[in-house]
């Protein structure tokens, strides 16, 4: 692997020139080591997706009497819905995914959600990071309960990566987990003092006889040094893969390069918002069309991007409820209940199926008389993915008070 | 333990000082407040009990006395703060009433959209984004206005106000008694919320202050409790539709992080829905509020403590209305609370409840608890903990008195305690303005500093508020972003502030203003060294300002 071999001699002689202990340079050799770390990439749509528009069931006659004005056409219309299995269909705008279906590298799983029925973001976004739906007083996310369950030596920097603003709350915990906007902005700001200033500080934060901040001090300069040896930025896009300019096919776009980079990434973050549809959400055209369009490209030009490497890599997108079965007044929709979550990986992920029992639209198989009801708690795709994809066997502490059932079958438990 | 050896030469000085204010101070309640105070022991003091050392505070403060100064910062209605006001001048919703924000700065973003659609009702199908009209655009402009302003003023007030304790104490009672600026109609009641319902009862009785959340619009909202109805009261399914069409009307957002502008839908053909108790407010007011978590309630306890305050509600939510009491949403039986019969009905019930949690041990306890890990120690020395809880219930909940007893302790002066703090990002910032007399003439580039350091400003989701413990502040990224920070405030790269104070004539000057004069002289061999190989003043400034010494408080 050349970028092995680059840090090596770029990063590891710099290192020990400069009298550090290299220690994060082992990290970095296991990091590309061929027993090669799993990573999950997890994907918030932030604001509730219209899952049935989404993911459309066409075959369902109750879909079309809700939906006059906004409904996803079925496949035999040239502007309808992409067919997956005769009764599933994607978006129209979410053509660019069907390849990933052909080749079985994505898995659907419907009618999934909460056990919780709030229809505020707010709460229901918490308790999804959190994995514990109902209980507020959670402190930590799912995603950092998992790294700490596989906590091991080996750790770098970089292992959980969220590319937005704040660090999200399925990230927040007792583990280590960076959160950045732009990877090229982590590094100290001095203009042309910069490497004096950062040596200057490196120094400060390794004399500290302040456990905590010598320590964490220490990890920020490695993390800047491994960042800089590795060199992201200089992974451009492989294999044709097109990302779409926007801020989501940005941050995949990066973290394409961190898996790449070989810099210990395991679990990367990343969302996307748009989809609170209320207004005049438009159907094979229009906005949520608009957001699909950006989603589906950036996904699957980080799976091409990726190519052979998705054998190592999960990517699951969630959102925090689903919308009614039933348009509104105003061609939009209001906060619904369950919803569809896509699952997209090589190596053993069983793609091209949809997964769940399907509950049906019609009036009296909804929840409350309105929503499409859950019937997968969605903590069970998360619980498949730890323990299938990320060899976790007990999950109990990743996720406290639920017990898996039977696997779903998207991915070999 | 930490082994500070900066630190181990301070203790003697503390404990002879300590020792020798015993008998002087033996009317008041065992002070241990040092008569002639060392620079290490006045930092102390001005980074727990305010935001920092400005330079020049140390002398200020040894001039006046330090049981003068912190007598004081207790009693803030005795200082002027006349340079305060300059700053807050220009600022138009801190002063104006729920209502007026509602009416002059959310109903214009709701107008706007409603006619905007009206017109066109088009969304671009190009990049799926609705498109907004000039019109639009300017009323969420003026609608995003008053959290902005709420931020800058918080900021400016921490900096500049020399009432540095009721600053403190504002900010740990909004904390501790957290609500949501992107939830629904929140941030309408924001700025009264601060202003009337926590501030004026920073320092007062803690009965008065969780009875003023209880009833205070934002409270109610951001819990759910406004719309909790006795699921059998005869009118609640009819009163309860108009408030469901109401509430999905507020969906929850947090403004222009996540979300794309507020899309309200003017629907309200729902079809009707059951509603009943919500718990939420009942939960959190005895396990975040007052008892804590392990207080020794059930959730039998919380279902009642909800029975008793349903129909705690807001009139008309969407225009800023007040708290009322709706009686026919009210479940008047009978009620067990802690073993307390509460039974009288009507709005009484909730008050009695506020009474039984307010004088309940459990309270005493978790609040001095939170208020020692505040001012002394992550991890809060038992004795002070029990001598503060003590105060609590002699003094029916004065919270001035519990503080006092918690500032002026041999803990709160104990070795132990000196820098056993990490700042979190705020206290961080706000430090740093004052350590270089920064004159901020726009504190919302300051506030989306603090944002991105982790702790937006009224932005924190649960209802938890932000932690106080180290682990929480110390991660990579932010510590990385603190550098930057410090670097850009003293480089003059932060837009709207400008480090006024800064001496700036040499290294040396400004390693005397910001090491001698703000960290009392106390920094490792190795800050000192890097601080005299700096290239120029600025650059040592950030040094010190970035260093693991600065991060503590």
């Amino acid at each position: 692997m050349i970028s092995r071999r680059v840090f090596m001699k770029n990063g590891g002689m710099a290192l020990v020139s400069l009298g550090f202990v290299p220690q994060f340079l082992s990290r970095t050799i296991e990091a590309a080591s061929p027993a090669r770390r799993k990573v999950l990439i997890a994907i918030f749509q932030r604001g509730a997706v219209d899952g049935l528009n989404m993911i459309v069931p066409f075959g369902e006659r109750a879909y079309y009497a809700s939906r006059p004005s906004i409904a996803i056409a079925r496949p035999n219309d040239p502007e309808g819905a992409v067919d997956l299995d005769g009764f599933f269909g994607l978006h129209p705008r979410m053509a660019a995914l069907k390849p990933l279906w052909d080749s079985r590298q994505l898995a659907i799983v419907h009618a999934c959600g909460s056990p919780d029925g709030t229809r505020s973001h707010f709460d229901a976004q918490d308790y999804m990071e959190t994995a514990t739906p109902g209980v507020k007083s959670t402190e930590d996310g799912w995603l950092n309960r998992y790294l700490h369950a596989k906590e091991h030596a080996n750790a770098t920097p970089f292992r959980a990566v969220a590319l937005a603003a704040q660090l999200p709350r399925s990230l927040q915990g007792t583990e280590p987990a960076l959160a950045m906007n732009q990877i090229a902005q982590f590094g100290i700001r001095a203009g042309q003092s910069t490497d004096a200033v950062q040596s200057s500080f490196e120094s400060e934060y390794a004399a500290a006889a302040d456990q905590v901040l010598n320590r964490t001090g220490g990890e920020a300069f490695d993390a800047m040094r491994m960042l800089k040896s590795a060199d992201p930025a200089r992974y451009q896009p492989e294999n044709g893969a097109d990302y779409p300019r926007s801020a989501f096919g940005d941050a995949l776009r990066q973290i394409a390069q961190l898996v790449k980079a070989n810099v210990g990434l395991e679990v990367a973050f990343a969302e996307a918002g748009g989809w609170d549809t209320h207004v005049n959400q438009g159907s094979n055209a229009g906005q949520l069309a608009g957001r699909l369009d950006d989603f589906s490209r950036s996904i699957a030009a980080l799976a091409r991007d990726l190519a052979d490497g998705m054998d190592d890599v999960v990517i699951v997108t969630m959102s925090e409820f689903g919308r009614a079965v039933t348009e509104n007044g105003n061609r939009g929709t209001d906060h619904g209940h369950g919803n569809a979550m896509m699952i997209i990986g090589g190596g053993n992920i069983r793609g091209g199926r949809v997964y769940g029992r399907w509950p049906g639209l019609e009036p009296e198989q909804r929840y409350e008389g309105r929503d499409l009801a859950v019937t997968t708690d969605f903590r069970a795709v998360f619980s498949d993915i730890v323990r299938g994809h990320l060899g976790v066997r007990d999950t109990r502490q990743v996720f406290p008070g639920f017990t898996p059932g039977q696997p779903l079958g998207f991915v070999a438990v | 333990m930490r082994s500070r050896p900066a630190f181990r030469r301070l203790a003697p000085t503390i404990l002879l000082a300590a020792v020798a204010a015993a008998p002087l101070a033996a009317n008041k309640s065992k002070s241990a407040v040092p008569a002639s105070p060392d620079d290490k022991t006045i930092v102390h003091v001005l980074n727990r009990i305010g935001f920092g050392a400005r330079p020049g505070d140390i002398d200020r403060v040894r001039q006046m006395g330090l049981q003068t100064y912190i007598d004081q910062q207790l009693h803030p209605e005795k200082i002027a703060d006349s340079a305060l006001a300059a700053h807050l001048e220009g600022f138009e919703t801190l002063d104006k009433s729920s209502r007026t924000i509602a009416e002059n700065y959310f109903e214009p973003a709701v107008r706007a959209r409603q006619q905007a659609k009206a017109s066109s009702g088009a969304a671009n199908p190009d990049d799926g984004k609705p498109m907004r009209t000039p019109e639009q655009m300017a009323a969420l402009q003026k609608q995003r206005q008053v959290v902005q302003e709420l931020s800058e003023q918080k900021i400016l007030r921490a900096a500049y106000s020399d009432r540095q304790l009721e600053e403190v104490m504002t900010d740990f009672w909004f904390n501790h008694f957290n609500v949501f600026a992107g939830k629904g109609a929140t941030p309408i009641y924001l700025t009264e919320y601060e202003r009337e319902v926590i501030r004026p009862h920073a320092l007062g009785k803690f009965r008065d202050l969780l009875g003023a959340t209880a009833k205070s619009p934002a409270m109610l909202f951001y819990l759910d409790n406004w719309q909790s109805a006795d699921p059998h009261a005869a009118d609640a399914q009819e009163l309860m539709r108009g408030r469901v069409a109401m509430r999905r009307q507020m969906n929850p957002r947090r403004p222009g992080i996540f979300f794309p502008p507020q899309q309200m839908p003017a629907n309200t053909q729902q079809p009707r829905q059951k509603r009943g108790l919500n718990e939420n407010y009942g939960r959190e007011l005895m396990e975040l509020h007052t008892l804590g978590v392990d207080g020794g309630y059930t959730q039998q306890d919380v279902i009642e403590v909800a029975r008793c305050f349903t129909g705690w509600t807001i009139r008309q939510p969407r225009q800023g209305g007040g708290f009322v009491f709706e009686p026919r949403i009210h479940d008047n039986g009978k009620k067990l609370v802690l073993g307390h019969v509460i039974a009288g009905g009507g709005e009484h019930d909730g008050e009695a409840v506020l009474d039984i949690l307010a004088r309940h041990p459990s309270t005493a306890r978790f609040i001095s608890t939170k208020l020692v890990r505040r001012f002394v120690s992550d991890n809060p020395p038992q004795s002070l903990v029990d001598r503060a809880a003590a105060r609590f219930r002699e003094t029916d909940g004065d919270i001035r008195e519990v503080v006092r007893t918690i500032i002026t302790s041999p803990e709160f002066f104990a070795v132990t305690s000196y820098r056993a703090k990490v700042k979190t990002p705020f206290e961080f910032v706000v430090s740093t303005l004052r350590a270089t007399g920064s004159d901020v003439q726009n504190a919302t580039p300051i506030a989306l500093a603090i944002r991105q350091l982790g702790e937006p400003l009224y932005m924190c989701q649960p209802p938890t508020g932000y932690a106080d413990k180290a682990e929480a502040w110390v991660n990579t990224g932010s510590l990385l972003n603190r550098m930057n920070f410090a670097l850009a405030v003293v480089g003059g790269r932060m837009r709207g502030t400008q480090p006024a104070g800064l001496t700036l004539g040499s290294t040396t000057a400004a390693r005397d203003q910001l090491v001698d004069g703000v960290l009392a002289g106390d920094v490792s061999a190795t800050t000192s060294q890097t601080i005299a190989k700096a290239q120029d003043a600025r650059q040592a400034a950030a040094l010190i300002l970035g260093s693991p010494e600065f991060q503590r408080r």
